[in-house]
Protein backbone atom coordinates (compact mmCIF):
# COMPACT_ATOMS: atom_id res chain seq x y z
CA UNK A 1 0.00 0.00 0.00
CA UNK A 2 2.36 2.48 1.13
CA UNK A 3 4.70 1.55 -1.65
CA UNK A 4 2.11 2.20 -4.02
CA UNK A 5 1.73 5.29 -3.07
CA UNK A 6 5.23 6.16 -2.72
CA UNK A 7 5.27 4.80 -7.23
CA UNK A 8 2.77 7.17 -7.83
CA UNK A 9 3.93 9.91 -5.89
CA UNK A 10 7.44 9.51 -7.47
CA UNK A 11 5.44 9.20 -11.09
CA UNK A 12 3.82 12.64 -10.59
CA UNK A 13 6.96 14.22 -9.37
CA UNK A 14 8.35 12.38 -12.65
CA UNK A 15 5.65 13.85 -14.62
CA UNK A 16 5.70 17.32 -13.22
CA UNK A 17 10.12 17.54 -13.97
CA UNK A 18 9.48 16.18 -17.60
CA UNK A 19 6.88 19.08 -17.93
CA UNK A 20 8.84 21.16 -16.72
CA UNK A 21 12.16 20.87 -18.34
CA UNK A 22 10.29 20.85 -21.87
CA UNK A 23 8.97 24.38 -21.47
CA UNK A 24 12.36 25.04 -20.34
CA UNK A 25 13.61 23.53 -23.36
CA UNK A 26 10.81 25.36 -25.27
CA UNK A 27 11.24 29.01 -23.47
CA UNK A 28 14.93 28.21 -24.22
CA UNK A 29 14.06 27.43 -28.03
CA UNK A 30 11.86 30.72 -28.24
CA UNK A 31 14.56 33.00 -26.31
CA UNK A 32 17.86 31.41 -28.62
CA UNK A 33 14.68 31.53 -31.62
CA UNK A 34 14.01 35.46 -30.83
CA UNK A 35 18.30 36.16 -30.92
CA UNK A 36 18.21 34.94 -34.47
CA UNK A 37 15.05 36.86 -35.59
CA UNK A 38 16.62 40.38 -34.34
CA UNK A 39 20.22 39.70 -35.85
CA UNK A 40 19.24 38.32 -39.40
CA UNK A 41 15.19 39.01 -39.80
CA UNK A 42 14.11 42.17 -37.75
CA UNK A 43 15.51 44.58 -40.15
CA UNK A 44 13.25 43.71 -43.25
CA UNK A 45 10.27 42.04 -41.61
CA UNK A 46 10.26 44.88 -38.70
CA UNK A 47 10.08 44.29 -34.89
CA UNK A 48 6.18 43.83 -34.87
CA UNK A 49 6.43 40.95 -37.65
CA UNK A 50 4.32 43.30 -40.16
CA UNK A 51 7.39 43.79 -42.95
CA UNK A 52 7.22 46.82 -45.30
CA UNK A 53 4.53 47.32 -47.65
CA UNK A 54 5.38 46.20 -51.34
CA UNK A 55 8.66 45.38 -50.21
CA UNK A 56 9.28 42.95 -47.65
CA UNK A 57 6.00 40.70 -46.18
CA UNK A 58 4.79 40.83 -42.97
CA UNK A 59 5.30 37.10 -40.75
CA UNK A 60 2.63 38.32 -38.48
CA UNK A 61 -0.56 36.74 -39.59
CA UNK A 62 1.01 34.89 -42.90
CA UNK A 63 -0.53 31.94 -43.87
CA UNK A 64 2.87 30.89 -45.08
CA UNK A 65 4.55 30.90 -41.48
CA UNK A 66 1.70 29.40 -39.94
CA UNK A 67 1.13 26.89 -42.51
CA UNK A 68 1.89 23.07 -42.55
CA UNK A 69 4.46 23.46 -45.33
CA UNK A 70 7.85 23.24 -43.06
CA UNK A 71 10.05 22.17 -46.16
CA UNK A 72 9.25 25.45 -47.66
CA UNK A 73 10.04 27.45 -45.05
CA UNK A 74 13.18 25.89 -43.91
CA UNK A 75 13.87 26.24 -47.94
CA UNK A 76 13.49 30.00 -47.59
CA UNK A 77 15.28 30.89 -44.50
CA UNK A 78 18.28 28.46 -46.11
CA UNK A 79 18.57 29.86 -49.72
CA UNK A 80 16.70 32.69 -49.14
CA UNK A 81 13.73 34.14 -51.81
CA UNK A 82 13.54 35.79 -54.89
CA UNK A 83 10.32 35.14 -56.98
CA UNK A 84 7.12 37.15 -58.07
CA UNK A 85 4.59 35.47 -56.33
CA UNK A 86 1.37 36.93 -54.26
CA UNK A 87 1.85 36.49 -50.72
CA UNK A 88 -1.79 36.13 -49.40
CA UNK A 89 -2.81 38.46 -52.22
CA UNK A 90 0.02 41.34 -52.19
CA UNK A 91 3.53 41.27 -53.91
CA UNK A 92 6.39 42.21 -52.39
CA UNK A 93 9.81 43.18 -54.10
CA UNK A 94 12.82 42.90 -52.12
CA UNK A 95 14.97 39.51 -52.85
CA UNK A 96 15.42 37.97 -48.97
CA UNK A 97 18.84 37.15 -47.53
CA UNK A 98 19.33 33.21 -47.49
CA UNK A 99 21.09 31.79 -44.47
CA UNK A 100 23.29 28.91 -45.21
CA UNK A 101 25.46 29.10 -41.95
CA UNK A 102 22.65 28.17 -39.87
CA UNK A 103 22.35 25.11 -38.17
CA UNK A 104 19.26 22.88 -37.91
CA UNK A 105 18.62 23.85 -33.93
CA UNK A 106 19.11 27.32 -34.76
CA UNK A 107 15.85 27.04 -37.81
CA UNK A 108 13.99 25.07 -35.58
CA UNK A 109 14.46 27.74 -33.24
CA UNK A 110 14.11 30.72 -35.39
CA UNK A 111 10.78 29.26 -36.82
CA UNK A 112 9.33 28.07 -33.39
CA UNK A 113 9.64 32.17 -32.84
CA UNK A 114 8.37 33.10 -35.81
CA UNK A 115 5.14 30.83 -35.89
CA UNK A 116 4.61 31.77 -31.92
CA UNK A 117 5.30 35.62 -31.90
CA UNK A 118 2.48 38.69 -32.60
CA UNK A 119 -0.58 36.80 -33.29
CA UNK A 120 0.86 33.78 -34.84
CA UNK A 121 0.01 30.71 -32.45
CA UNK A 122 1.11 27.84 -35.18
CA UNK A 123 3.20 25.29 -32.92
CA UNK A 124 6.63 25.02 -32.52
CA UNK A 125 9.01 23.11 -34.90
CA UNK A 126 11.62 20.29 -33.21
CA UNK A 127 14.83 19.86 -35.00
CA UNK A 128 13.86 16.15 -36.40
CA UNK A 129 11.37 18.37 -38.44
CA UNK A 130 13.66 20.60 -39.86
CA UNK A 131 16.24 17.94 -40.48
CA UNK A 132 13.25 15.83 -42.37
CA UNK A 133 12.61 18.91 -44.30
CA UNK A 134 16.01 19.38 -45.56
CA UNK A 135 16.13 15.47 -47.02
CA UNK A 136 12.83 16.64 -48.24
CA UNK A 137 14.21 19.64 -50.48
CA UNK A 138 17.37 18.19 -51.26
CA UNK A 139 14.98 15.09 -52.78
CA UNK A 140 13.11 17.44 -54.73
CA UNK A 141 15.54 19.36 -55.74
CA UNK A 142 17.16 16.12 -57.82
CA UNK B 1 -18.95 69.49 -8.03
CA UNK B 2 -14.83 68.70 -8.16
CA UNK B 3 -15.31 65.21 -10.23
CA UNK B 4 -17.94 67.00 -12.69
CA UNK B 5 -15.97 69.49 -12.97
CA UNK B 6 -12.87 67.59 -13.91
CA UNK B 7 -15.00 65.59 -16.14
CA UNK B 8 -15.89 68.55 -18.10
CA UNK B 9 -12.69 69.78 -18.25
CA UNK B 10 -11.61 66.14 -20.09
CA UNK B 11 -14.40 66.53 -21.73
CA UNK B 12 -13.67 69.52 -22.84
CA UNK B 13 -10.12 68.53 -23.19
CA UNK B 14 -10.70 65.41 -25.66
CA UNK B 15 -12.53 68.07 -27.61
CA UNK B 16 -10.22 70.47 -28.43
CA UNK B 17 -7.77 67.13 -29.17
CA UNK B 18 -10.24 65.99 -31.66
CA UNK B 19 -10.43 69.10 -33.25
CA UNK B 20 -7.04 69.32 -33.65
CA UNK B 21 -6.52 65.65 -35.11
CA UNK B 22 -8.57 66.93 -38.06
CA UNK B 23 -7.23 70.26 -38.51
CA UNK B 24 -5.38 70.51 -41.75
CA UNK B 25 -5.91 67.20 -42.20
CA UNK B 26 -3.86 66.12 -39.72
CA UNK B 27 -0.63 67.53 -40.81
CA UNK B 28 2.02 69.91 -39.09
CA UNK B 29 2.77 73.12 -41.52
CA UNK B 30 5.00 76.07 -41.29
CA UNK B 31 3.07 79.04 -39.96
CA UNK B 32 0.12 80.71 -42.57
CA UNK B 33 -0.26 77.09 -44.29
CA UNK B 34 -3.47 75.16 -44.35
CA UNK B 35 -4.19 71.74 -45.92
CA UNK B 36 -7.40 69.59 -46.65
CA UNK B 37 -7.84 66.35 -47.37
CA UNK B 38 -8.60 66.10 -50.94
CA UNK B 39 -9.23 62.45 -51.61
CA UNK B 40 -8.49 59.13 -48.94
CA UNK B 41 -8.89 55.75 -50.20
CA UNK B 42 -8.66 56.20 -54.05
CA UNK B 43 -6.15 53.12 -53.70
CA UNK B 44 -1.90 52.77 -53.68
CA UNK B 45 -1.66 56.37 -55.40
CA UNK B 46 1.99 56.64 -56.41
CA UNK B 47 2.77 60.26 -58.57
CA UNK B 48 0.03 62.50 -59.29
CA UNK B 49 -0.31 64.92 -61.99
CA UNK B 50 -2.13 68.23 -62.52
CA UNK B 51 -3.85 69.79 -65.82
CA UNK B 52 -3.73 73.56 -66.71
CA UNK B 53 -7.52 73.69 -65.19
CA UNK B 54 -6.98 71.61 -62.02
CA UNK B 55 -7.65 67.79 -62.59
CA UNK B 56 -5.80 66.01 -60.67
CA UNK B 57 -4.54 62.31 -62.34
CA UNK B 58 -3.20 59.74 -59.78
CA UNK B 59 -1.35 56.59 -60.73
CA UNK B 60 -1.79 53.60 -58.57
CA UNK B 61 1.01 51.13 -58.19
CA UNK B 62 -1.73 48.10 -58.17
CA UNK B 63 -5.46 48.68 -59.84
CA UNK B 64 -8.51 50.02 -56.75
CA UNK B 65 -11.02 48.29 -55.98
CA UNK B 66 -12.81 49.61 -59.37
CA UNK B 67 -9.91 47.57 -61.20
CA UNK B 68 -8.36 51.29 -62.45
CA UNK B 69 -5.06 51.79 -61.91
CA UNK B 70 -5.10 55.97 -63.10
CA UNK B 71 -7.88 58.11 -61.09
CA UNK B 72 -8.88 61.35 -62.44
CA UNK B 73 -10.02 63.71 -59.46
CA UNK B 74 -11.57 66.85 -59.62
CA UNK B 75 -12.76 69.33 -57.48
CA UNK B 76 -15.83 70.73 -58.97
CA UNK B 77 -16.86 73.17 -56.51
CA UNK B 78 -13.55 74.88 -55.98
CA UNK B 79 -13.64 73.69 -51.85
CA UNK B 80 -10.55 71.81 -51.74
CA UNK B 81 -12.03 68.21 -51.64
CA UNK B 82 -12.33 66.03 -54.68
CA UNK B 83 -16.50 65.45 -55.59
CA UNK B 84 -15.81 63.86 -59.18
CA UNK B 85 -13.65 60.71 -59.25
CA UNK B 86 -13.32 57.86 -61.77
CA UNK B 87 -10.59 56.33 -63.50
CA UNK B 88 -8.94 54.44 -66.46
CA UNK B 89 -5.98 51.58 -67.56
CA UNK B 90 -5.80 48.45 -65.95
CA UNK B 91 -1.70 48.48 -65.36
CA UNK B 92 0.16 49.47 -62.15
CA UNK B 93 2.66 51.56 -61.97
CA UNK B 94 4.03 54.67 -60.62
CA UNK B 95 5.44 57.71 -63.14
CA UNK B 96 1.71 59.63 -64.24
CA UNK B 97 3.46 63.59 -66.27
CA UNK B 98 0.75 65.98 -67.82
CA UNK B 99 2.30 68.20 -70.87
CA UNK B 100 -0.19 70.19 -72.91
CA UNK B 101 -2.80 67.73 -73.82
CA UNK B 102 -1.00 64.46 -73.29
CA UNK B 103 -0.96 62.15 -70.57
CA UNK B 104 1.80 60.31 -70.23
CA UNK B 105 1.40 57.25 -67.81
CA UNK B 106 3.95 54.59 -66.81
CA UNK B 107 3.73 50.72 -65.74
CA UNK B 108 6.71 48.80 -64.37
CA UNK B 109 7.96 48.21 -68.16
CA UNK B 110 6.55 50.79 -70.28
CA UNK B 111 5.09 54.02 -70.89
CA UNK B 112 2.15 54.85 -72.49
CA UNK B 113 0.61 58.53 -73.70
CA UNK B 114 -2.94 59.40 -73.91
CA UNK B 115 -5.02 62.43 -75.43
CA UNK B 116 -7.05 64.89 -72.91
CA UNK B 117 -9.85 66.62 -74.53
CA UNK B 118 -11.22 70.53 -73.56
CA UNK B 119 -12.36 69.13 -70.34
CA UNK B 120 -9.13 67.56 -69.29
CA UNK B 121 -11.21 64.43 -69.91
CA UNK B 122 -9.10 61.24 -71.35
CA UNK B 123 -10.07 60.95 -74.79
CA UNK B 124 -8.54 57.18 -75.63
CA UNK B 125 -9.02 55.29 -71.97
CA UNK B 126 -8.47 52.05 -73.96
CA UNK B 127 -6.01 52.73 -76.79
CA UNK B 128 -3.13 54.64 -75.28
CA UNK B 129 0.16 55.56 -77.80
CA UNK B 130 2.94 53.28 -76.61
CA UNK B 131 5.82 55.68 -76.49
CA UNK B 132 8.48 53.31 -74.72
CA UNK B 133 7.88 49.60 -73.73
CA UNK B 134 10.38 46.61 -72.89
CA UNK B 135 12.60 48.48 -70.13
CA UNK B 136 13.64 46.06 -67.32
CA UNK B 137 11.15 44.57 -64.62
CA UNK B 138 12.75 42.49 -62.34
CA UNK B 139 10.68 43.31 -59.27
CA UNK B 140 13.79 45.10 -56.98
CA UNK B 141 13.13 48.75 -57.93
CA UNK B 142 10.71 48.11 -60.89
CA UNK B 143 8.82 51.67 -60.86
CA UNK B 144 9.23 53.69 -63.80
CA UNK B 145 9.44 57.78 -62.79
CA UNK B 146 8.69 60.08 -65.51
CA UNK B 147 9.68 63.37 -66.46
CA UNK B 148 9.38 65.63 -69.42
CA UNK B 149 11.60 68.60 -70.69
CA UNK B 150 10.96 72.13 -72.29
CA UNK B 151 11.69 70.13 -75.78
CA UNK B 152 8.95 67.28 -75.00
CA UNK B 153 12.24 64.89 -74.17
CA UNK B 154 11.17 61.96 -71.90
CA UNK B 155 13.11 60.84 -68.67
CA UNK B 156 12.66 57.79 -67.09
CA UNK B 157 14.26 55.90 -64.40
CA UNK B 158 15.49 52.43 -64.88
CA UNK B 159 16.35 51.06 -61.23
CA UNK B 160 19.13 48.69 -60.13
CA UNK B 161 17.35 45.60 -59.73
CA UNK B 162 20.01 45.12 -57.02
CA UNK B 163 21.44 46.08 -53.89
CA UNK B 164 24.89 46.87 -54.63
CA UNK B 165 25.11 44.70 -57.64
CA UNK B 166 26.57 41.68 -55.63
CA UNK B 167 27.07 38.50 -57.62
CA UNK B 168 24.52 36.99 -55.46
CA UNK B 169 22.12 39.62 -54.75
CA UNK B 170 21.28 40.37 -50.79
CA UNK B 171 24.35 37.63 -49.54
CA UNK B 172 26.40 37.83 -47.04
CA UNK B 173 29.97 37.57 -48.21
CA UNK B 174 29.11 37.68 -52.29
CA UNK B 175 31.44 40.37 -54.20
CA UNK B 176 30.70 43.44 -56.07
CA UNK B 177 30.94 42.32 -59.46
CA UNK B 178 33.24 44.97 -62.35
CA UNK B 179 32.27 46.28 -63.84
CA UNK B 180 28.58 45.91 -62.72
CA UNK B 181 26.35 44.13 -65.90
CA UNK B 182 23.23 45.80 -64.68
CA UNK B 183 24.14 49.33 -66.13
CA UNK B 184 23.70 48.50 -69.20
CA UNK B 185 20.23 48.67 -69.05
CA UNK B 186 19.14 49.83 -65.69
CA UNK B 187 20.60 51.90 -62.64
CA UNK B 188 20.74 55.74 -65.00
CA UNK B 189 18.34 57.74 -66.35
CA UNK B 190 17.15 57.13 -69.87
CA UNK B 191 15.97 59.34 -72.14
CA UNK B 192 14.12 59.04 -75.05
CA UNK B 193 11.73 61.64 -77.73
CA UNK B 194 8.31 62.20 -75.85
CA UNK B 195 6.32 62.56 -79.12
CA UNK B 196 7.72 59.35 -81.09
CA UNK B 197 6.02 55.76 -80.29
CA UNK B 198 7.59 52.21 -79.70
CA UNK B 199 10.86 53.17 -78.52
CA UNK B 200 12.83 50.48 -77.26
CA UNK B 201 16.05 50.77 -75.34
CA UNK B 202 18.21 51.05 -78.51
CA UNK B 203 15.93 54.22 -79.68
CA UNK B 204 16.72 55.77 -76.26
CA UNK B 205 20.06 57.06 -74.67
CA UNK B 206 21.75 56.33 -71.44
CA UNK B 207 21.41 60.31 -69.88
CA UNK B 208 22.85 59.70 -66.64
CA UNK B 209 24.17 56.09 -65.01
CA UNK B 210 25.36 54.81 -61.62
CA UNK B 211 21.90 55.95 -59.39
CA UNK B 212 20.78 52.89 -57.99
CA UNK B 213 17.17 54.10 -57.58
CA UNK B 214 15.37 56.74 -58.31
CA UNK B 215 11.97 57.34 -57.91
CA UNK B 216 11.99 61.12 -57.97
CA UNK B 217 13.15 63.10 -60.50
CA UNK B 218 11.55 66.72 -61.90
CA UNK B 219 12.96 69.10 -64.97
CA UNK B 220 14.06 72.55 -63.28
CA UNK B 221 12.56 74.46 -65.99
CA UNK B 222 14.56 77.61 -64.72
CA UNK B 223 18.21 76.04 -65.33
CA UNK B 224 16.72 73.62 -67.73
CA UNK B 225 18.45 70.44 -66.36
CA UNK B 226 17.14 67.67 -64.64
CA UNK B 227 17.09 66.86 -60.78
CA UNK B 228 17.36 63.27 -59.57
CA UNK B 229 16.61 62.30 -55.65
CA UNK B 230 18.48 58.32 -55.47
CA UNK B 231 17.52 55.60 -52.97
CA UNK B 232 20.99 54.90 -51.60
CA UNK B 233 22.18 51.50 -50.69
CA UNK B 234 20.65 49.32 -47.68
CA UNK B 235 22.04 46.71 -45.08
CA UNK B 236 26.09 47.92 -44.77
CA UNK B 237 25.76 46.63 -41.27
CA UNK B 238 23.70 43.08 -41.88
CA UNK B 239 26.48 41.99 -44.31
CA UNK B 240 29.13 43.61 -42.66
CA UNK B 241 28.80 43.66 -38.83
CA UNK B 242 32.64 43.96 -38.57
CA UNK B 243 32.43 48.17 -40.43
CA UNK B 244 29.17 48.74 -39.48
CA UNK B 245 27.38 49.00 -36.86
CA UNK B 246 23.50 49.04 -36.32
CA UNK B 247 24.01 52.78 -35.30
CA UNK B 248 25.85 53.81 -38.01
CA UNK B 249 23.68 51.59 -40.95
CA UNK B 250 20.54 54.00 -39.33
CA UNK B 251 23.20 57.16 -40.53
CA UNK B 252 24.71 55.81 -44.13
CA UNK B 253 24.68 56.33 -46.48
CA UNK B 254 23.04 59.50 -47.55
CA UNK B 255 19.92 59.77 -49.66
CA UNK B 256 21.41 62.22 -52.46
CA UNK B 257 19.67 64.43 -54.50
CA UNK B 258 21.59 65.66 -57.78
CA UNK B 259 21.54 68.41 -60.49
CA UNK B 260 22.32 66.21 -63.28
CA UNK B 261 23.87 66.75 -66.71
CA UNK B 262 24.18 64.61 -69.40
CA UNK B 263 26.83 61.39 -68.85
CA UNK B 264 27.08 62.48 -65.53
CA UNK B 265 27.59 59.25 -63.32
CA UNK B 266 26.96 58.87 -60.02
CA UNK B 267 28.90 55.70 -58.75
CA UNK B 268 26.26 53.34 -57.55
CA UNK B 269 27.30 50.95 -56.82
CA UNK B 270 30.71 51.53 -56.46
CA UNK B 271 30.69 53.88 -54.19
CA UNK B 272 28.17 55.33 -51.56
CA UNK B 273 27.84 59.39 -49.97
CA UNK B 274 29.05 59.38 -46.65
CA UNK B 275 27.12 62.61 -45.06
CA UNK B 276 28.97 62.46 -41.65
CA UNK B 277 32.65 62.48 -43.49
CA UNK B 278 31.58 64.82 -46.37
CA UNK B 279 33.21 62.09 -48.92
CA UNK B 280 31.80 59.15 -51.00
CA UNK B 281 33.36 56.06 -50.10
CA UNK B 282 34.05 52.44 -51.68
CA UNK B 283 31.30 49.77 -50.75
CA UNK B 284 32.29 47.28 -48.54
CA UNK B 285 31.51 44.70 -51.83
CA UNK B 286 34.10 46.72 -53.73
CA UNK B 287 36.68 46.57 -51.43
CA UNK B 288 35.83 49.40 -48.78
CA UNK B 289 36.45 49.60 -45.07
CA UNK B 290 33.80 52.08 -44.11
CA UNK B 291 36.37 55.02 -44.26
CA UNK B 292 38.57 54.17 -47.83
CA UNK B 293 37.67 57.30 -50.28
CA UNK B 294 36.00 56.52 -53.79
CA UNK B 295 37.15 57.96 -57.10
CA UNK B 296 36.50 61.45 -58.15
CA UNK B 297 35.10 60.61 -61.31
CA UNK B 298 31.80 60.13 -59.55
CA UNK B 299 29.65 62.97 -59.15
CA UNK B 300 28.72 64.64 -55.56
CA UNK B 301 25.05 65.24 -54.76
CA UNK B 302 23.65 68.93 -54.36
CA UNK B 303 22.60 67.89 -50.90
CA UNK B 304 22.76 65.01 -48.77
CA UNK B 305 19.90 63.51 -46.29
CA UNK B 306 19.52 61.20 -43.70
CA UNK B 307 20.04 57.83 -44.65
CA UNK B 308 16.88 55.22 -46.09
CA UNK B 309 14.20 57.87 -45.52
CA UNK B 310 13.38 57.17 -49.47
CA UNK B 311 12.86 59.89 -51.48
CA UNK B 312 9.69 59.47 -53.91
CA UNK B 313 8.60 62.46 -55.96
CA UNK B 314 10.92 65.96 -56.57
CA UNK B 315 8.79 68.98 -57.45
CA UNK B 316 10.30 72.54 -58.37
CA UNK B 317 8.09 75.47 -56.89
CA UNK B 318 6.80 77.40 -59.86
CA UNK B 319 3.73 78.74 -58.76
CA UNK B 320 3.41 82.26 -57.15
CA UNK B 321 1.09 81.24 -54.28
CA UNK B 322 3.62 80.40 -51.38
CA UNK B 323 6.14 83.49 -49.52
CA UNK B 324 8.74 84.17 -52.17
CA UNK B 325 11.41 81.96 -50.29
CA UNK B 326 9.95 78.64 -51.67
CA UNK B 327 9.63 80.11 -55.81
CA UNK B 328 11.93 77.76 -57.76
CA UNK B 329 12.96 75.66 -54.80
CA UNK B 330 12.57 72.07 -54.85
CA UNK B 331 9.56 69.90 -52.39
CA UNK B 332 11.03 66.88 -52.01
CA UNK B 333 8.36 63.43 -50.22
CA UNK B 334 9.80 60.91 -47.75
CA UNK B 335 8.02 57.80 -47.87
CA UNK B 336 9.79 56.93 -44.65
CA UNK B 337 12.37 54.49 -43.77
CA UNK B 338 12.67 50.96 -43.12
CA UNK B 339 16.37 50.01 -42.98
CA UNK B 340 17.05 52.19 -39.64
CA UNK B 341 15.62 49.34 -37.61
CA UNK B 342 16.19 48.02 -35.01
CA UNK B 343 16.63 51.67 -34.41
CA UNK B 344 12.99 54.11 -34.56
CA UNK B 345 12.43 54.86 -38.29
CA UNK B 346 12.80 58.58 -39.84
CA UNK B 347 11.30 60.64 -43.04
CA UNK B 348 7.43 60.13 -43.65
CA UNK B 349 7.38 63.76 -44.11
CA UNK B 350 7.94 66.71 -47.55
CA UNK B 351 11.15 68.60 -47.46
CA UNK B 352 11.64 71.58 -49.15
CA UNK B 353 15.42 72.21 -50.60
CA UNK B 354 15.99 76.14 -51.11
CA UNK B 355 17.18 77.35 -54.21
CA UNK B 356 19.75 80.30 -55.06
CA UNK B 357 20.58 81.65 -58.81
CA UNK B 358 19.35 77.74 -59.91
CA UNK B 359 21.38 75.90 -57.51
CA UNK B 360 20.62 74.38 -54.37
CA UNK B 361 22.18 75.90 -51.08
CA UNK B 362 22.60 72.55 -49.20
CA UNK B 363 20.66 73.21 -46.90
CA UNK B 364 17.07 71.61 -46.65
CA UNK B 365 14.23 71.97 -43.80
CA UNK B 366 11.05 69.85 -43.01
CA UNK B 367 7.97 71.65 -44.90
CA UNK B 368 4.76 69.33 -43.93
CA UNK B 369 5.27 66.54 -41.23
CA UNK B 370 2.87 64.39 -39.16
CA UNK B 371 1.59 62.20 -42.11
CA UNK B 372 2.35 58.76 -40.49
CA UNK B 373 -0.26 60.20 -38.17
CA UNK B 374 1.83 59.55 -34.90
CA UNK B 375 1.75 61.31 -31.32
CA UNK B 376 3.70 64.57 -30.83
CA UNK B 377 7.32 62.98 -30.29
CA UNK B 378 6.47 59.64 -30.80
CA UNK B 379 8.74 58.36 -34.01
CA UNK B 380 7.37 55.34 -36.39
CA UNK B 381 9.18 52.02 -35.02
CA UNK B 382 7.55 49.79 -37.44
CA UNK B 383 7.22 51.18 -41.25
CA UNK B 384 3.93 49.17 -41.78
CA UNK B 385 2.09 51.13 -38.82
CA UNK B 386 2.65 54.44 -40.35
CA UNK B 387 -1.08 55.43 -41.54
CA UNK B 388 0.29 57.28 -44.64
CA UNK B 389 3.37 57.80 -46.19
CA UNK B 390 4.08 60.93 -48.87
CA UNK B 391 5.11 59.92 -51.95
CA UNK B 392 3.53 61.69 -55.10
CA UNK B 393 3.37 65.54 -55.53
CA UNK B 394 2.59 68.28 -57.51
CA UNK B 395 1.87 71.94 -58.42
CA UNK B 396 -2.27 73.01 -58.84
CA UNK B 397 -2.64 76.04 -61.03
CA UNK B 398 -3.39 78.28 -58.09
CA UNK B 399 -0.27 77.31 -56.72
CA UNK B 400 -1.19 75.09 -53.95
CA UNK B 401 0.55 72.30 -53.96
CA UNK B 402 -1.06 68.40 -53.54
CA UNK B 403 1.14 64.88 -51.35
CA UNK B 404 -0.50 62.02 -52.25
CA UNK B 405 -0.06 58.69 -49.97
CA UNK B 406 0.11 55.86 -51.55
CA UNK B 407 -0.57 53.33 -48.13
CA UNK B 408 -4.07 53.85 -48.40
CA UNK B 409 -4.28 56.47 -50.91
CA UNK B 410 -5.29 59.90 -48.98
CA UNK B 411 -4.18 62.90 -51.08
CA UNK B 412 -3.67 66.56 -49.14
CA UNK B 413 -3.86 69.75 -50.53
CA UNK B 414 -1.11 72.51 -48.89
CA UNK B 415 -2.26 76.42 -49.52
CA UNK B 416 -0.65 79.52 -48.53
CA UNK B 417 -3.17 81.69 -46.37
CA UNK B 418 -2.07 85.18 -46.87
Amino acid sequence: MGNKVEKSIKALCFCIIMILSTNCVQAQNLINGKKIFETRCLVCHQSDGGGVPNMNPPLDGSTNVNGKDIARLVKIIQNGYDERVALDGMYYNNAMTGNPDLKEDAIADVLSYIRNTWSNKAGLVTITEVKKAIIKNKLNKK
Amino acid sequence: MKKGGSILSLFILSLSIMGKAQENAGLKLPVGFKASLFANNIGSARHIAITKSGVIFAKLNNPNKEGNSIVRLEDTNNDGVAEKINGLAKYGGTGIYVKGNSLYASSNEAIFKYDLNSKDEVVNPLTPLTVVSGLIDRREHNSKSITLDMANNIYVNIGAYSNACQEKNRMPGSQGMKPCPILDSAGGIWKFDGSKQNQTYKDGKRYATGLRNVIGLDWNTQTNQLFVAQHGRDQLNSFYPNLYTDAQNAELPAETFYAINEGDNAGWPYVYYDPIQHKKIVAPEYGGDSKMEGSAEFKDPAVAFPAHMAPMAVLFYTGDQFPAKYKNGAFISFHGSWNRAPLPQEGFFVAFVPFKDGKATGEWEIFANGFAGMEEGVKVTNTGKAKARPCGLALGPDGSIYVSDDTKGAIFKISYNK
